[in-house]
């Protein structure tokens, strides 16, 4: 049985699981509940001056049946008095003392004002302190969350004053709506905190009611840009992560947050990088159930593939992301239609015709015979065909050997290696000429 | 009797074959992906072993069949034959939810085979027995109620010797189930699995008293099932041609299929499930007709209206309100008509082949004190005859209560 206790720039928790600070870390019942089925942290609701919410708070992105593929939020941060959110984590901390307990904060942007809310923090007993400089709706028109967490000045700034007087970890929640998030993550090194955590959610505007012209969620017939999660956010906090997880600048922990939803997302976070995972849109999908099958199918994965901890897998994945300039353009492949599995759907034809290559070649249906086969020659394995293919398997991409040696852009331009052929195009000037 | 059966050994197979065959990979996926993952899902309550459905489901949605198949098997130790015979039309996929937003229900026994089938194949082994408590428990037949008991006993840390009258276990999953809904390897390699958790098996031995095993046991569960099928109890009814439904349907499958005899014309009285079965096997073994014959009329048929849509697909006739008065032999003493009467007035059906299926009586060979603390039973012995999914959650209960005694008394 693979091993999931983490030690996360010293805060230990039974598994890499946490809450992210968000609705289900909102109360002590929550975070009990969700310790009790299995969550081995939480991020606790972020806590400061409390705020007064509207009522119409989320936006759903649904994709065909599925539901919530995307999700954003207007609401701000706890609308519950320090003190009561104060008192449940130190009640959470004492009850669950193996779990992580982690507060987050957003105050003005006054030294005194940390030191305060960190000094009330602290007292609580929690494993650490996150800090918010990542929630990019409301908070931040107040010159809080990302309007601090978007310029190094200011987050560098305000970690110092915070590491003043913290004698706990502190994490800095990154805002992915920033150009470069490493000159954040660096400005965070430099003030002194001790892990980052990334990401908070997108800039969005979930979508417009076309009866009415509302921006959804709509208040009163109006609506402001929210913060995106969900799964749709995925692939861009993995970039993120592993962003920030490459940069020889960074070199501390990082908590992977943005879409998790299964031990596979999480896997994935892992192996860029992430040391613990947060999820949130998830458990407000599913409720805290949900961890069941991410502990379970994590650490099933982990015992199939011999991997013993977390550790084992942190950055796995890292050393092979690259810069572009850096790939190999001798490296050759081509997309195989396996004519048994195609259920001669075309979409294959069409996508590659329109979209892409023009190197699928579609054959009389009236034969019985394969419907569509690759045309070698013009197919630049793009990989577009094996995407729209509804079969599993049916399109692979195969690699084709070559005797031309690896040269990437990089070399190639300086005038090293040689370059083996590229496939060639049959763009079709006029339509109709070439395909039928 | 007609003389060879007049089928090819393709087509016997291809009659034969899974009636529901299993789910591609990308299939599954794509029908995990439709499931809603309820919370309190109705799926689950209409579960007599309570299976988490929206769990497993959502462990063959991210990839994590081992698990799925963990979930199943740890409620229902029959995980793999359920998923091949229960009758979830009137269970699990009829509580679904999606019936009342007008779709289809969520393929739930394909999706519990296909995670099921899984570690059959990789020969995964997902329970481990307990450690060793020093009690010891008898269990009177290898059914799934003695089997699923055994089990759970066995994952405690009992130890459990169990005693079967036939030369197989498995009892009616063995023996007893359409052989397009479960054939007997299956159901051997899933009995396997228990009794590789360090259940002694003795085969072949009938127990006849349990005063001796609990004279020598902490306490003994009983799961022997029901009697032989009920005679008919007309003239007639021991001519050569006449059968029943158990013997019939214990016969194909624990031999070649062409060496199963079949009528011509086959007659199956009654009109429960396993007539069902016998009618539609015997029709699949190449009789070229086959009528069920009942007594009452098509509403009060007691088999599931599945069943019943199955028989027609499979072109059996039925012939209601015609009550069985005597079998009429040939000459040389086999059947040759069922005599029955109708509103119309007597008729004979011409047939070379009767099988009766009016229900099994009790078994009345065995006899156990209702008052003992010590002795337990499940299964279509306790409950008068019904899925193997009862008798699953019977002997699942029994092994749970058993233990409570064994470790509080």
């Amino acid at each position: 049985m693979a091993d999931l206790t983490t030690r996360f720039a010293g805060i230990e928790s039974p598994n890499p699981f946490w809450l992210a600070s968000g609705p289900p870390t909102n109360t002590y019942g929550q975070v009990a509940k969700a310790f009790d089925q299995g969550w081995g942290g939480a991020v606790w609701k972020t806590i400061g001056e409390p705020i007064i919410n509207v009522f119409s708070r989320y936006g759903s992105v649904d994709l065909g049946q599925n539901r919530m593929m995307g999700f954003n939020n207007i609401e701000l941060i706890s609308d519950r008095p320090i003190a009561e959110n104060l008192k449940e984590i130190a009640e959470v901390k004492r009850n669950y003392p193996k779990h992580a307990v982690i507060a987050s904060l957003m105050v003005e942007s006054k030294r005194e004002a940390w030191h305060t809310i960190v000094k009330q923090t602290e007292d609580t007993g929690a494993d650490g302190i996150e800090l918010n400089f990542g929630c990019p709706h409301g908070m931040s028109e107040r010159g809080m969350g990302s309007a601090v967490g978007q310029v190094p000045d200011y987050t560098c700034q305000i970690v110092e004053w915070v590491k003043e007087v913290a004698t706990i970890p502190v994490i800095v929640k990154l805002t992915p709506n920033v150009t470069d998030i490493t000159y954040i993550a660096r400005a965070a090194v430099k003030g002194g905190a001790d892990a980052l955590s990334l990401i908070n959610t997108i800039n969005s505007i979930v979508g417009v009611d076309l009866a009415t012209f509302e921006p959804q969620p709509s208040v009163a017939g109006k609506s402001s840009h929210g913060g995106y999660c969900g799964p749709a956010v995925k692939p861009i906090a993995l970039h993120l992560v592993s962003a920030v997880a490459g940069d020889p600048k960074v070199k501390i922990p990082i908590s992977g947050i943005g879409g998790i939803s299964s031990w596979r997302d999480a896997a994935e976070f892992i192996a860029l990088g992430a040391g613990t995972l947060q999820v949130c849109t998830a458990v407000m999908h599913y409720g805290f159930r949900i961890v069941e099958d991410l502990i379970d199918g994590l650490s099933n994965w982990m015992d199939e593939r011999g991997h013993r901890t977390i550790a084992d897998i942190r950055g796995r994945a890292l050393p092979r992301v690259a810069k572009w300039e850096d790939l190999d353009l001798n490296y050759h492949l081509l997309a195989h239609i396996d004519q048994d599995k195609c259920i001669k759907c075309e979409l294959c034809w069409t996508a590659c015709e329109d979209g892409a290559h023009q190197a699928i070649r579609r054959l009389p249906r009236d034969n019985g015979g394969p419907v569509v086969e690759i045309i070698e020659e013009a197919c630049v394995g793009c990989n577009l065909c094996a995407a729209v293919c509804p079969v599993q398997d049916c399109i692979t991409m195969r690699q084709v050997s070559n005797e031309y040696p690896a040269v990437s852009w990089k070399e190639y331009a300086a005038g090293k290696g040689r370059l083996a052929p590229r496939s060639e195009h049959f763009h079709t000037a006029t339509w109709g000429s070439s395909t039928k | 009797m007609q003389g060879p059966n007049p089928l090819s050994d393709e087509q016997l197979a291809a009659n034969f074959a899974d009636i529901a065959p299993p789910l591609s990979s990308d299939a599954a996926l794509l029908e995990a992906n439709k499931c809603l993952f309820c919370y309190d899902a109705p799926c689950t309550i209409a579960c007599p072993t309570h299976i988490d459905v929206p769990a497993f489901i959502k462990k063959i949605a991210t990839g994590n069949l081992r698990g799925s198949a963990r979930v199943i098997l740890d409620a229902n130790p029959f995980g793999h034959s359920c998923a091949r015979a229960c009758p979830v039309e009137v269970l699990c996929e009829g509580a679904c939810v999606l019936n009342d937003r007008d779709e289809q229900p969520i393929k739930i026994a394909l999706l519990q085979r296909h995670a099921t089938d899984y570690v059959l194949e990789h020969k995964v082994t997902l329970f481990a027995p307990g450690a060793q408590t020093g009690k010891r428990v008898a269990i009177v037949g290898a059914g799934p109620a003695g089997l699923a008991c055994a089990r759970d006993l066995r994952r405690r840390g009992h130890a459990v010797t169990v005693f079967e009258a036939q030369s197989q276990p498995g009892g009616l999953n063995t023996y007893g189930i359409a052989e397009y809904k479960l054939k007997s390897n299956v159901a051997l390699a899933e009995v396997q699995d228990i009794l590789d958790l360090g259940v002694e098996l003795k085969l072949g031995v009938t127990v006849s008293s349990i005063d001796d095993l609990l004279a020598r046991y902490d306490a003994v569960f009983i799961g022997v099932g029901l009697g032989s099928t009920k005679r008919l109890g007309i003239p007639g009814d021991d001519l050569s041609g006449v059968t029943d439904a158990l013997t019939f349907i214990a016969h194909l499958k624990t031999h070649p299929y062409r060496e199963t005899a079949v009528g011509r014309q086959v007659v199956v009285i009654g009109a429960g499930n396993t007539a069902i079965d016998a009618v539609t096997q015997a029709k699949r073994l190449g009789a070229a007709t086959t009528t069920i014959v009942y007594r009452r009329g098509e509403a009060d048929m007691p088999c599931y209206h599945y069943e019943y849509e199955l028989a027609k697909r499979d072109g059996c006739g039925f012939r209601f309100n015609a009550a069985p008065q005597r079998v009429i032999g040939n000459g040389s003493g086999t059947v040759a008509a069922l005599e029955v009467t109708t509103a119309q007035g007597n008729e004979m059906i011409p047939c070379d082949m009767v099988i009766v299926a009016i229900g099994q009586g009790d078994r009345t060979e065995l006899q156990w004190p209702k008052d003992d603390p010590r002795v337990f039973v499940g299964g279509d012995c306790a409950n008068g005859g019904a899925e193997i999914v009862n008798a699953a959650a019977e002997g699942v209960a029994a092994a749970k209560k058993i233990h409570e005694r064994l470790t509080n008394g």
